[in-house]
Order: C-alpha cells, then structure tokens, then sequence
C-alpha cells in the first residue's frame, strides 16, 4: 500500500516538472520581473514596490511604443525563496530584472543575475553586499546603507542637532546594523558623542523600556533610529510614557509611520529623517503619482512605492536610450543597459531624487532630503 | 515488525535507494536534455537537503519517540561551521568537491559535539518537557550564531562575540553576525547531494536494523520492559539523539554552501516545524515517506506559485488534506481495492504479499 502510494507521488511529481517551464514570447513588449515580500512581515514594502511600479508600467504601456509587462513574485523575505522566485521568473521569460525589495533575498537574486548577465535594478535593496553580489549587473536606485548611516551623522553634526547621541538598532537585521556600523564610524570620525549604544532583535521587539531607559541615564539628548517604522512607533511611546523628550531621528524606513493604522502621529512630532521621497512634496510628478496611487490602493504611497515607480522609469529611459529590442535575449539586453546606466551622459530625474547617476558597481549618486514631521506631515528641513 | 526477516527489510531499504535513484536519473536526464525548469533545477541540492533533516529527525521523533522541537539548531551549526571551513578550504585552494566534503565533515562534527552536549542533560526528560528543552537549544544556538562574528585575512582567523574584531575588513567575514553567513563560493552540486543523501540513508537504516535499532525502538515501545532486559537506557537514547543531530549537520552544510548567503534567523523554531511536519506527513519511523514529504513539501509551494495570493493557503489546504488522507479508512481501503485489482490482473497464483515493511511499522 505504501509502497503504491510513493511510486504514485513519484509520478506526479515527475509530470509537474515536466510540464513546467513553458512560456511564450510577445515580440514588442520586455517582460519585467521582481521579487519580493508580498506575504510575512515584510509584505508591506513588497507590496508598495509592486504597486509603485505596476502605476508606471500601466503609465508607459498607455504612451505607446515600448511595452511593459511587470510579474512580481513572493520571496517572503528569505534568500532560499528569493532564489526559487528569481528562477521563476527566468523560467517565465524574464528580459529585466527589479532584483528584490530587501537586501538579504536581493544579495542571492543579485548572484543569480550576475550569472545570467541579466540586468536588475532593484528598488530598496540598499545594503552594499548586494551590489558586490551582483559583480556589476545588480543596480540600486536607493541609497547604500554606509551612505544613509554616514549622511545622517553629517547632517547631525552639521546641524548642530546634538551633543549626545544614543542609538537603538536591530541587531538581526542587515538593513538596520548595516546604517548603525557606518553612523558609528563616521560618529567617531567627526567627533559627534555616542554615549549609548543598545539593540533589539526580532524576538525582542515589542518592549523598548530597557534600551530608552539606558538611553536617558546616559543623559542622550538625541536617539538615532536606524530602523523601520513598526519598533520605532514603540520607541516613541515608551519615550513619551515615561515624560523621555529627546530629538529623534530616522532613516528611510521611518517613512510610513503618518500612514501606520492605530499610530498617534502626535508621538512622531518632531521626528526628523533623511528620506529621499516625501509624499506631499508639492512638485508635480510627486502629485500626480500619489493621487494615482490612492486613486488605485487607497492609501498613500510610502518610499518603497516611490522607489518601485522610479526604477520602472529609469528603465524605460535606458532603454530608449540603448535602442533594446524586446526580441533580444536577457543578457543582450542586460549588457546595453549596464553600458547606459553607467555612462556619463546618463542621469535619470524621478521621484526619490533629480541627476541620478550610477556607477560600475551599481550604486546610485544622488542627494539625501532632510524631512521634519510638523502638524502630521513631512516638512522638508533645508 | 511483521516479517522481519532478512529479506523483506532488504526489499524495503532497497525500494528507497531506487525512489531516490530513480528520481537522480529523471533529473539528470531532464537536465541533459534542457527540459528541466531554471526554478526546478535551484531546488535540486535544497530538495537533498531537506530529505536527509527529515530522514535523520525521524531517528529521534519516530525511532527514538523523542519529540524533538530543536532539529534547525543542529542543522544551522552544520551550516555555519560547514560554510566556515568550506570557506578556508576555498581559499586554500581546494577544489568544489574537498570544499564539501570539508564541510560536511566540519557539520557533522561540530553538530555530533552539539547533540552530545544537549543531549546530556535534555535525553533525562520526557515527552513535553523534551518538546520545550529542544525547543530552548535551537532558539539559544539561534541567538548565540547572530551574534557571532569570523573572519578570516593574511594574518588568520579573526572572531568576535557581540562585537565585530576590530580592523577585519568587511569581506573577509564569513560569518557576521546578523548578517550571517557568507559563503566564498557557492557550491550546487546535484550528484554529490544525491549521494549523501544516500549515505545518510545507509546509516539510518543500517542503524534501525542493527541491534543498537531494536534497543532503541523497544524502549520507544516500552521502558520499563527494555530496562528489564538490562538495556542501557541512557546510552541508546544518546547514539540515536547524537546520530540524528550529526546528520543534520550534513544537511546543514549542504543546504547551506547552496545558497549565497544565509541568516541566523532562517533556523529558526518554524524551520524545527517544517521538518518535522515532513516527518509526520510521511509517517513516524517512515524513512522513506519522510524522503519523499520533504522532497514534496519542498517543490509545491514553488509549484504553486501561479496561484499568486492564494498560494499559501492552498499550500495549507493541501497539507491538511493529505493529513486527513493518512489517516481515513476509506483511502485506505480504496488503495487496497486498487492494489487487490492489479494484483488480480499480475498474476492470480502468486499469494498476496505485504509490501509494508517499513521497520518501525509504527504510523500515525
């Protein structure tokens, strides 16, 4: 009996994988393909950058000329299924890549498409690990990590924002240390005082009081956040519990926080961040992109949105540029798009930033925006 | 054991090596012949990796009757210490093949010395009690391996506990903390999987099938007898624990010198989970349905991905589904039918014969 069942599984088994791996080729549209959190705790930035670039997939497509079409699939925010999601999409036909939404799963799709000479811009995969994975293939639209983390203690020293500086990050995720390492050194570089240092894990998430209170011993009159906006949102309300009023100040994954639901925007006031995208800029691409948005989803776009959207554009840019035919393969296409984006005459204004430009190794120039949270909204700080 | 002769557990064991010969062969021939999906192809060494966890867990949940809750710890210390020394025997110079063979040999050793340790004071307890103390190693080797640090330059290896050694450049880690473990070379190499997994298989069945096996199944079936008949409880419980822990170091290595990179937080209690529900699917003490429920359970929820948001769910319902099957009598007895009917149509002299001979024989 058992015996019958095995050879029976064996044999279904074996007609699934024959019967996968088909697919067929439209001549004039370039097929686009993404991985990432679309389910687990990561969805939402998954989620955003999908529906930031189906907006400008559907935007090029009813221009006319050059086609589009974006398939995105589930990594849940492991490298193991980013690999399994990326191969899909090669089995699918994927021309372009979008890489993956977070570093981790991006570091082992950015392997895949360094093999595969496929060229893939990812949207938010901002650790530096990626685009040494991806051995000139994989590109970035945000910021690095190092970057984020050395810029913010520029402008903090700068600024004049504080004499004492405490720091609470994730230490088990590679997003979070990655911006905490480099503050530190550039910190200590230009003589900004960190005077406490304390971590948190995703077990650990949940309760703040031990890491505010040690920053409020050391007498900090400025937490670093290098962080999402989930722990933050506690953070804030430990710090306000317990009458804690230091300066606070965020990286680009604080961005959200105004939308987060059952989130007193009260506690963010005064927050400040360095955040490339704002959704109530008042330039006109910013309006009429989150108007698109909120139209279609309802709710307002936060960066990951904005940054999806950008590299969809970026693309669509180079490839006008290149002169690429959708009738050529992924690696012939990929080899016209890193020679575009990483010549000089190339720079691409969008969303999260104007002049863009990249370089071999992938990763984007472009300049940081300082951001206030006053009355519920972003104010841009300069 | 029903009929336990020579023969029939021969048979038995011999049935598996073919399932996983047999599905070598199909693979290799899809691949020769480019038939074989990209996505298909990446899971091939996961797929092997996964079959010998769930094999090697079986030793303890279905042969032993330890529910053990920590399987991911062991296997995330054969993946972290094996992605280690593959990375020193790469820089050593050493080919793909010694770089996994290292890897292996530094898993299995590092995670026998782990499943010793845990094992003392663990194998005294009983039941739940056992469920939650395994539970505790994992979620401990869990943290201990996020906040380790190695690397390795000119000057040799550099560690870190909590903090990262001072002056290493950023690539000459291996191991980072959170950010895990960073493999020099990434090593997906399809035959030699297949034939750990089948060295593995060896082991467990020679194991099962040895004196040693039977003491361990019979104070699995009743203690206080198997102590009557002066079995050394202590010791029994240990070589199975041990052995099992060893061989998920394999699986560790192997699984991880697959992948680029791989986090701490991949072994985690829901990574224990998932094997062990490969073990439960295909049946306690079930060798070879657990083979077979991790190498299902590994591709359908790839296979599943055309149903987009729904994929999940599906993956659930289906789980649940063969769950129930396993156990209804009325699937039972419509395999029978089928099975009364082409044995019918084989050949009407021959007695009817049992093929169920899986050495446990114990199933949900």
């Amino acid at each position: 009996m058992k015996k019958k069942l095995a050879w029976l599984m064996l044999a279904a088994m074996v007609v699934t994988v024959l019967l996968s791996g088909c697919g067929t080729k439209n001549s004039n549209t370039f097929k686009i393909g993404m991985t990432g959190p679309l389910t687990g705790g990561a969805a939402q930035y998954g989620i955003a950058a999908q529906r930031g670039a189906q907006i400008a997939v559907e935007e090029i497509n009813a221009k006319g000329g050059i086609q589009f079409e974006l398939k995105v699939e589930d990594d849940t925010h492991d490298a193991e299924k980013a690999a399994n999601a990326y191969n899909a999409l090669i089995d699918w036909g994927m021309q372009i890549s979008l890489g993956s939404v977070t570093s981790t799963p991006c570091e082992a799709t950015a392997r895949i498409a360094a093999a595969e000479k496929i060229f893939a811009l990812t949207p938010s995969a901002s650790s530096t690990s990626v685009t040494k994975a991806g051995g000139g293939y994989q590109f970035q639209i945000c910021f690095s990590d190092p970057n984020q983390g050395s810029a913010s203690a520029v402008y903090i020293k700068n600024k004049g924002l504080a004499t004492k500086v405490a720091i609470i990050y994730k230490n088990d995720d590679v997003y979070s240390t990655g911006i905490y390492e480099s503050f530190k050194t550039k910190a200590a570089e230009l003589g900004l005082s960190v005077v406490s240092e304390t971590s948190f894990n995703d077990d650990t998430d949940t309760d703040f009081s031990v890491q505010v209170a040690a920053a409020r011993t050391a007498g900090a009159d400025l937490i670093f956040l290098p962080m999402y906006y989930e722990p933050a949102s506690l953070i804030f309300a430990e710090c306000n519990k317990i009458g804690y009023t230091p300066k606070f100040f965020g990286v680009d994954g604080m961005d959200g926080i105004l939308t987060m639901k059952g989130f007193d925007t009260k506690l963010a006031e005064g927050v400040m961040l360095l955040t490339p995208f704002a959704a109530d800029a008042s330039d006109a691409k910013t309006k009429s992109f989150v108007q698109k948005y909120q139209e279609k989803y309802g709710e307002i776009p936060i960066q990951f949105a904005a940054d999806g959207y950008d590299c969809i554009y970026a693309i669509y840019e180079a490839l006008q540029k290149c002169d690429a035919k959708a009738s050529m393969t992924a690696a012939e296409i990929g080899a016209l798009l890193k020679d575009t984006f990483t010549s000089s005459s190339f720079s691409f204004s969008g969303l999260t930033g104007s002049g863009m430009t990249w370089n071999a190794a992938g990763e984007v120039t472009k300049d940081p925006k300082g951001m206030e949270i006053k009355n519920g909204a972003y104010v841009g700080l300069d | 054991m029903k009929k336990n002769t020579f023969t029939t557990i021969w048979k038995s064991n011999f049935t598996t090596y073919g399932i996983v010969l047999l599905f070598f062969a199909v693979m290799m021939i899809l691949m020769a012949t480019g038939n074989l999906s990209r996505l298909m192809r990446g899971q091939l060494v996961p797929i092997c990796a996964y079959a010998i966890m769930a094999a090697s867990l079986n030793l303890t949940v279905g042969v032993l009757g330890e529910l053990s809750l920590g399987h991911a710890g062991f296997v995330s210390i054969g993946c972290f210490g094996g992605g280690l020394a593959a990375a020193l025997l790469h820089d050593a110079g050493a080919g793909e093949l010694v770089c996994l063979a290292g890897a292996v040999l530094a898993g299995v050793l590092l995670s026998t010395l782990a499943g010793f340790l845990i094992g003392l004071p663990v194998l005294r307890l009983n039941g739940d009690y056992l469920a939650i103390v395994t539970l505790a190693c994992c979620q401990i080797i869990k943290s201990l391996l996020t906040n380790l640090f190695v690397g390795r330059d000119e000057s040799g290896l550099h560690t870190g506990f909590l903090t990262q050694p001072e002056g290493v450049a950023a690539d000459a880690f291996v191991i980072r903390g959170s950010q895990g473990l960073r493999n020099a070379a990434v090593i997906d190499n399809f035959p030699a999987a297949v034939v750990l997994l089948i060295l593995c298989l060896i082991i467990i069945y020679n194991l099962i099938d040895s004196k040693s096996g039977r003491a361990i199944m019979a104070l699995r079936d009743n203690k206080i007898a198997a102590r009557s008949i002066g079995i050394n409880i202590t010791s029994y419980k240990m070589m199975a624990f041990v052995v099992s822990a060893a061989m998920a170091g394999a699986a560790g290595a192997l699984f991880g010198l697959s992948q680029a990179t791989v986090l701490p937080g991949k072994f985690d209690f829901n990574m224990s989970v998932l094997i062990l529900v490969f073990v439960v699917l295909g049946g306690l003490g079930n060798i070879r349905g657990s083979v077979i429920a991790a190498a299902l359970l590994t591709i359908l929820p790839e296979k599943l991905r055309f149903l987009a948001d729904y994929r999940m769910i599906i993956y659930a319902v289906v789980l649940i589904v063969v769950m129930l099957m396993r156990n209804s009598t009325v699937f039972h007895g419509l395999g029978e039918k089928i099975q009364g009917l082409l044995r019918r149509k084989k050949t009407a002299g021959s007695p009817p014969r049992d093929p169920d001979t899986d050495p446990a024989g114990k199933e949900g």
